[in-house]
């Protein structure tokens, strides 16, 4: 027994009012040939108490190391309100908010996610959130495309692997032609993009701070862009935009996240929240719900689904994306989370996090043989080279307890190492880093 | 008064959340970096003290209506109960502070949940190959055309369009359109099923393939299978299943062995992980041995004792998850699967399926059945009768909101005049049901005797029917474009 209501008893009663004689009988008009005979072959049901005995066998199997690693899913703490607010049924247990009159908790906080979200990166607007940050990225640059109907798209070599091979798996079909932007010292190669950005060109897409963890000139992007239809397609880190210039004060069209940072543990990858705001000239052409304000029969202030003739349930092929389910219960999280943060909150979650990534990385260049891979700014990411290849050197901090970082996803790299440093490392973490690094370098 | 938004609540000098101090040699943030990298001004995040955030978001939650409340009959959701112990195994510190770039060796329990599974998911869809990367069902969707387009450019051809029934869900045709094909629609005949002479009509060397949703949008299981099989096989064209009804199949039909190719499942729907307002839901992809080589990259994989991660298939279609998909709604799926077992399956879908029937067969006499084919676990009734006496389906779903039920899902299928699709799930007890049907009954001979009760519900809800027209005309989706 589990998890279903009704008893044998119940189910004979209902089956006398439908009128047939055996639950057979209901299904008689599936032909016989179609139908399973067989036994699963899954293992018998068991105890909630014994399957949570197996869950915790195999979560034990897992080792969480203190994790310096980034690359798109960072260690940010999760404050105690978030967890306490998200574990509300009436937020987990609902659905996408198709009536409002009893949906006006889920759309009330996607007005606020999304006004939070614009406030945070100086965008007009945002939607009520994509599945993460690889996958919005294609939907941008399938806008793009779209928009200027343009067929060439520039992608930066210093963009996440992981959302470059998304892209090119969104666009595979299409007749786009991806130009890599090569990148100089791990920044972009900024006479390349001068070279390419005609005016056939759809978008440039910068992810800024980089992958490396480096500032990118965006403002030397934008004086080429100047004249031409490309739109710039942003990809930031929201806890950056605490100090970093914004998407909107960079003059993005389109502005994309991994929000996964503001309030979300790491769940080894997922569920994760893509961030997408637009400038408001490209709002219809944006994916995704919206939710707006408006006023009920009396009068009384409430908070609709709008603009859904830009969607798949209403325009069916003709919709800006087939989105539908996205992430609404991490944007909750994320709402929160900002608010918790506040105004001063933010700013200083994201000094931390800057400061500390500056006192690890200044400690680790002392040790010789050990060198920032760039003199580019970074924020709480950075790249070092090592005198030694990456991977043994990942596998000494492990025998220790600590995820050292990521060896970047290139081929010319495998003595690199990725480090992110968030506000969850304290001091005395950083010294043991730098410690360990030095025991196994020299 | 929490109600208010954020932004109105927020009293500068506030603070929500006690922040470290910190415990490095500080530095002036411009000698970090150049004045020209920072924001000329801090975001005006809203300023609130814990407890009033709290306040405003529990006063929020109260506003909604949810499945561990009450009766959620939304037709093609299956919103059925979320098992307790799936959100607190979920958030178990070595699933939940698992970081996806950890070295595979320290990370052998989160792999073999997932390797298992997908033996389970493949189990019970009879398929051989699956991805777990989608994030959705609609993603899912993507991905299976995408695998499906990948199918015939390796045979040196560039099919054009997808057949899709005129009864298919939205995402189906714009999953088909994002994937690069056209479209032709297939009618519905009578008693619900695909128009075999239709789709021979319009079948021919350009089609890709058919997407199926089985038991359809109209809750009618598919007979004609093997004549769909034997068509799309003439121009060796192939066959997708949208897996959303998936819940009426256990124990019943495997998805491969009637023909299909591919599929995607909905964990979110037939496997408990809860809907979280509008997702995370996830939407794995499974396949047969003709579209396996093109699943997405990376592939789990078992090498002896060890769980590993193949990313080396040439014809990969690549990746449509930056890591290996919302894991954490694995976790849920997985142990569902364990307690319910292989024995429980069937129940599930029995129950179901009981469930559908018996409301059915008592608000058949109310309400206008347009297919009269027999019913898997969601069935669909028309107000077209009710619309003639003054309250159309809209107004009847408005007026269940004040008996405190979640009306079903309203004018979908598009086949379906004044539709209102109703799937109870296997979740909810006959008294329950018993209660819907008399509610349904009252609200039918309001229709006659008070059409103003019901055409200007709801009365009871937070907030009465809302102006949509006018959230688009006087469109405010951004606070800080609006103040004053």
């Amino acid at each position: 027994m589990s998890y279903w209501t009704n008893s044998e008893q119940d189910l004979r009663e209902m089956l006398n009012v439908i009128g047939v004689k055996d639950f057979e009988e209901l299904i008689g008009n599936i032909p016989e040939d179609l139908r399973f005979k067989g036994d699963y072959n899954i293992p018998d049901g068991i105890s909630e108490l014994e399957a949570r005995k197996l869950l915790e066998s195999l979560a034990g199997k897992n080792q969480p190391l203190i994790p310096f690693a980034g690359g798109g899913a960072y260690d940010h703490y999760v404050p105690a309100i978030i967890d306490e607010i998200s574990s509300r049924p009436e937020f987990y247990t609902s659905y996408t908010p198709y009536q409002p009159e009893v949906s006006q908790g889920n759309l009330q906080v996607m007005y606020e996610f999304q006004s939070l979200i614009c406030e945070l990166t100086g965008m007009d607007v945002t939607n009520a959130s994509m599945y993460e940050a690889g996958s919005a990225l294609a939907e941008a640059v399938l806008l793009a495309l779209s928009h200027t109907r343009n067929k060439k798209v520039l992608i930066p070599s210093t963009l996440n692997r992981r959302y470059k091979k998304i892209i090119e798996t969104y666009l595979r079909h299409t007749e786009t032609e991806i130009i890599e932007i090569p990148h100089k010292n791990f920044t972009l190669d900024l006479s390349f993009v001068q070279k390419n950005l005609d005016d056939d060109v759809a978008c440039v897409v910068v992810q800024n701070p980089n992958y490396f963890g480096f500032l990118e000139d965006v403002r030397q992007i934008n004086v080429f862009r100047e004249g031409k239809k490309a739109l710039l397609i942003y990809n930031y880190d929201p806890i950056s935009l605490g100090i970093l210039k914004t998407p909107g004060e960079f003059n993005a069209e389109v502005a994309v996240a991994e929000g996964q940072a503001l309030g979300n543990p790491l769940n080894f990858g997922g569920p994760y929240i893509g961030l997408f705001s637009v400038k408001e000239n490209l709002l219809r052409k944006m994916p995704g719900r919206i939710a707006g304000e408006t006023l009920d029969v009396d009068g009384k202030r409430g908070y609709v689904l709008t603009l859904q003739t830009r969607e798949q349930h209403i325009r069916r092929e003709k919709a800006t994306s087939n989105i539908c389910t996205n992430s609404g219960l991490l944007a909750l999280r994320a709402a929160v989370y900002l608010s918790a943060m506040g105004k001063n909150g933010l700013k200083k979650v994201a000094g931390l996090c800057l400061q500390k990534a500056h006192y690890l990385a200044e400690k680790l260049a002392e040790i010789p043989g050990i060198s920032l891979a760039s003199d580019a700014p970074f924020f709480k990411e950075f790249t070092i080279k090592l005198p030694v290849a990456t991977e043994p050197v990942i596998n000494k901090f492990m025998e220790e307890g600590v995820l050292a970082g990521v060896c970047p996803d290139r081929e010319n790299m495998k003595n690199h190492l990725l480090i992110a440093v968030t506000e969850k490392r304290s001091v005395d973490e950083l010294d043991q880093y730098v410690k360990i690094m030095k025991s196994v370098v020299t | 008064m929490y109600t208010k938004l954020l932004f109105e609540l927020s009293k500068e000098g506030r603070e929500g959340h006690p922040l470290p101090e910190i415990d490095v040699p500080e530095k002036e943030i411009t000698s970090l970096i150049p004045k020209e990298h920072l924001r000329e001004k801090s975001a005006d995040l809203p300023q609130l003290a814990e407890n009033e955030i709290v306040r405003h978001f529990v006063e929020l939650s109260t506003l909604n209506h949810h499945v561990d409340k009450s009766f959620y009959p939304l037709g093609s959701c299956t919103m059925k109960y979320n098992p307790k112990i799936n959100e607190q195994v979920a958030a178990l510190p070595g699933f939940a502070r698992l970081h996806p770039e950890q070295p595979l060796q320290k990370a052998q329990g989160a792999l073999q949940l997932m390797y298992e599974l997908q033996e389970y998911l493949k189990e019970i869809s009879g398929f051989t190959g699956i991805t777990l990367q989608p994030a959705a069902g609609a993603q899912g969707e993507l991905t299976g055309l995408l695998l499906m387009k990948k199918y015939h450019q390796m045979k040196g051809r560039n099919r054009e369009f997808i057949l899709v029934p005129d009864s298919a869900h939205g995402t189906n045709p714009a999953s088909a359109a994002i994937s690069g094909f056209k479209i032709k629609t297939v009618r519905s005949t009578a008693s619900g099923l695909v128009d075999l002479d239709d789709l021979k009509a319009k079948t021919d060397e350009n089609a890709a393939g058919i997407m199926l949703t089985n038991p359809s949008t109209l809750g009618i299981f598919e007979t004609q299978l093997k004549e769909i099989r034997r068509i799309m096989d003439e121009v060796d064209a192939l066959m997708y299943m949208d897996g959303a009804n998936l819940n009426a199949l256990f124990g019943i039909v495997r998805p491969a062995d009637t023909g299909f190719d591919v599929m995607h499942i909905n964990l979110h729907k037939s496997f408990s992980t809860p809907h979280g307002g509008g997702g995370p839901g996830s939407g794995p992809v499974a396949v047969n041995d003709k579209l396996k080589e093109f699943l997405p990259v990376p592939v789990i994989d078992k090498d002896g004792e060890q769980f590993v991660l193949k990313e080396d298939l040439p014809n990969s279609i690549g990746k449509v998850h930056s890591f290996f998909g919302n894991f954490a709604i694995f976790v849920r799926a997985y142990i569902y699967l364990r307690i319910v077992g292989n024995k429980g399956l069937p129940e599930i879908s029995k129950h179901a399926i009981v469930n559908a029937n018996y409301l059915k067969a008592k608000l058949k006499d109310i309400f206008e059945i347009q297919y009269p084919a027999p019913t898997m676990h969601e069935f669909v009734v028309s107000a077209e009768n009710q619309k003639k006496r003054g309250a159309k389906a809209l107004d009847i779903a408005k007026r269940l909101l004040d008996f405190g039920m979640h009306p079903p899902t309203i004018y979908f299928p598009l086949i379906v005049k004044e539709a209102l699709m109703i799937e109870p799930s296997e979740s909810e007890s006959k008294e329950m049901l018993d209660a819907f049907v008399k509610i349904m009954l009252q609200i039918n001979r309001e229709i006659d005797d008070n059409l103003e009760v019901v055409t200007g519900a709801p009365h009871n809800t937070p907030v009465r029917r809302l102006d949509e027209a006018g959230a688009v005309k006087k469109l405010n989706i951004n606070y800080f474009k609006h103040r004053q």
